[in-house]
């Protein structure tokens, strides 16, 4: 319970740090927003008129908090471009970077625990040296440029997956699937390669423990000494550097929703600021910042379920 | 076994060795005139006249990835100086004095930590607008956590060596114990920060740029490229492939020559 505490606690303070941060950052854009909004020619009147409105006059802190109520009241105003309520506008995409993001999260496990394994107990063999060397390329690899290749292999060449394109999850199941399989991959595919390293590194350490020769001498077979004993400690570090892959995850859909067309809230960003529409870019930054930190918190409190011995440091 | 260890670092700075003489190279030499646009021969494959084939413009891409090599060698180096001297003073500081200054550095560290490093440069370049300069700045700023952690843990241990508790209890002052005793120790994790660093900073650039975000015509970007050979991905691959693979040779001989740097600082150890 203590440990919950703690967590709940920081995530907020994380919140609020980030939130501050948002803020401030976007009060430094220069000129004057409703003048941005209405153009250069607009009439003096409704100038006023549109500040007045927006509450651009309001102390910085009266409009900072105005602001952190509408993001968890889901009242966020206006978009400048599409004329129509923010919340409306995410709650369509907060579902593709969602499932992009769990995708790619699993795809990271499902391929790379295993693999760290295999490389593990098998390391010094050829193709365990082949398996190191191309996770050096898959840490190397620009994931978009990952995902150009993946197009290129499986779209144009194999056409086992649409090019680019997007299916909901509620119109076709398999179609919606194969949208957002390539793009997963992609993202994956740094994040496999930092797994595979990460577990055959923290494997080999524990191989060299003490109650792994006691196991061995208790004449165990080296299958249930690696599965019942090594991997579950080895394990936990790996848990360790998930916080780390969230962000790399989500950080990576940014970039690859606008290769593949999905739209999320990556691309929605990035239309946004070509159109330089601040609002939205300000509250879809603070909600993807807020998605990383509850992720985070989640695998936060799972550690706990995983290894009891976590408690608070010191 | 020894032998084998040291074949990832050989091929790190060879990679980095051959990148940079290729970015010198192009200050005062390239094939053609990177921005010189040949009609005749638009999207053509690599041929003995262009060695990597030519652009949607007929612009040859060889001369074009040279003049890349600049941005990214600039923004890498300049981008590491920043973080790494930002990144330096937070960590020093907290380090060395721990207790509230530690606890709030590092909250502030963490907060940044929580930010996908990606997000936060679109943010800098968004509100300070796009160009070399503005990116530079927003990967120094991105890369300045990492190096904030490093110098930090490495200040925590090194403070606790006997060898530092006897020059203080000698009465060294803080600048001395720092220079003459912290800094030499942990000059070697450093230098594996400085060159992931790099390599973040090189991807992350490729990143913003293929955004649009990064750095803007007439300054030439490995991005930037990327971006205009998407188009023709089915038609002429080998732009498209060409490009993306001198951005990953360069990140890898930065991340070959990082892990080479650490095994010999273990081995030393």
């Amino acid at each position: 319970m203590k440990y919950f505490l703690y967590k709940a606690s920081t995530f907020f303070a994380t919140i609020m740090f980030i939130s501050i941060i948002i803020f401030f950052i976007f009060q430094v854009i220069p000129g004057n927003p409703a003048q941005i909004i209405l153009g250069i020619d607009a009439d003096e009147q409704q100038v006023i008129q549109l500040e007045e409105k927006l509450g651009l006059n309001n102390p910085p802190m009266e409009r900072y908090i105005d602001w952190i109520k509408g993001i968890f009241q889901g009242d966020l105003g206006d978009s400048l471009k599409y004329q129509t309520p923010v919340i409306e506008i995410l709650q369509d995409r907060i579902p593709v970077t969602l499932s992009l993001a769990i995708l790619s999260i699993l795809l990271t496990v499902i391929i790379g625990i295993p693999l760290g394994i295999l490389i593990a107990r098998t390391d010094g063999k050829w193709y365990s040296v082949i398996l190191s060397t191309l996770t050096q390329l898959g840490i190397a690899i620009p994931s978009f440029w990952f995902g150009f290749i993946l197009i290129l292999l499986f779209a144009v060449l194999l056409k086992w997956f649409p090019t680019f394109g997007y299916v909901p999850w509620s119109e076709d199941f398999v179609g919606a699937f194969k949208s957002f399989f390539l793009p997963s991959l992609a993202i994956a595919v740094t994040n496999i390669a930092v797994v595979i390293r990460y577990l055959r590194n923290t494997i080999l350490d524990q191989s060299k423990m003490d109650y792994v020769r006691t196991a061995r001498v208790k004449g165990l077979s080296e299958r249930s000494i690696v599965y019942g004993h090594v991997l579950r400690n080895a394990l936990i570090p790996v848990l360790t550097i998930m916080g780390m892959i969230i962000a790399d995850t989500i950080g990576g859909s940014i970039i690859i929703e606008n290769v593949f067309a999905l739209p999320g809230l990556g691309n929605l960003l990035i239309q946004s600021i070509t159109s330089r529409d601040f609002p939205l870019i300000q509250s879809l930054v603070m909600y993807i910042a807020i998605l990383v930190v509850v992720i985070n918190f989640i695998v936060d409190l799972l550690y706990r379920v995983v290894d009891p011995r976590i408690r608070l440091k010191g | 076994m020894k032998k084998n260890r040291s074949i990832p670092l050989y091929i790190g700075i060879t990679l980095v060795v051959i990148l940079f003489i290729m970015m010198i190279t192009s200050l005062f030499y390239t094939p053609y005139d990177p921005n010189v646009m040949d009609p005749q021969a638009r999207l053509s494959p690599p041929s003995l006249e262009h060695t990597f084939g030519t652009d949607n413009f007929g612009r040859d891409i060889l001369s074009r990835v040279m003049e890349g090599s600049k941005t990214a060698f600039l923004i890498g180096t300049l981008s590491v100086t920043i973080g790494l001297f930002f990144g330096f003073l937070i960590g020093a500081l907290a380090g060395y004095f721990g207790g509230w200054i530690d606890e709030v550095f590092m909250r502030f560290i963490d907060a940044m930590m929580a930010f996908p490093g990606i997000l936060l440069a679109i943010v800098l370049v968004t509100v300070f607008n796009t160009g070399m300069q503005n990116t530079i700045i927003a990967l120094g700023i991105m890369s300045i956590p990492s190096f904030a952690r490093i110098v930090r843990s490495g200040f925590i241990q090194v403070k606790e060596f006997d060898f530092v508790k006897a020059s203080k209890a000698k009465g060294a002052g803080s600048t001395r114990i720092i220079f003459k005793h912290i800094l030499p120790n942990i000059m070697s994790s450093i230098f594996v920060a400085m060159t992931l660093s790099f390599s973040g900073s090189v991807l992350a650039e490729a990143g913003l740029s293929y955004l649009g975000l990064g750095v803007q015509p007439p300054d030439p970007s490995w991005g930037r490229m990327l971006k205009e050979a998407q188009p023709f991905i089915a038609s002429s691959p080998m732009y498209l492939l060409i490009t993306g693979g001198v951005i990953m040779l360069m990140v890898l001989g930065f991340n070959l020559l990082s892990d080479g740097i650490r095994d010999v600082r273990d081995k030393k150890a």
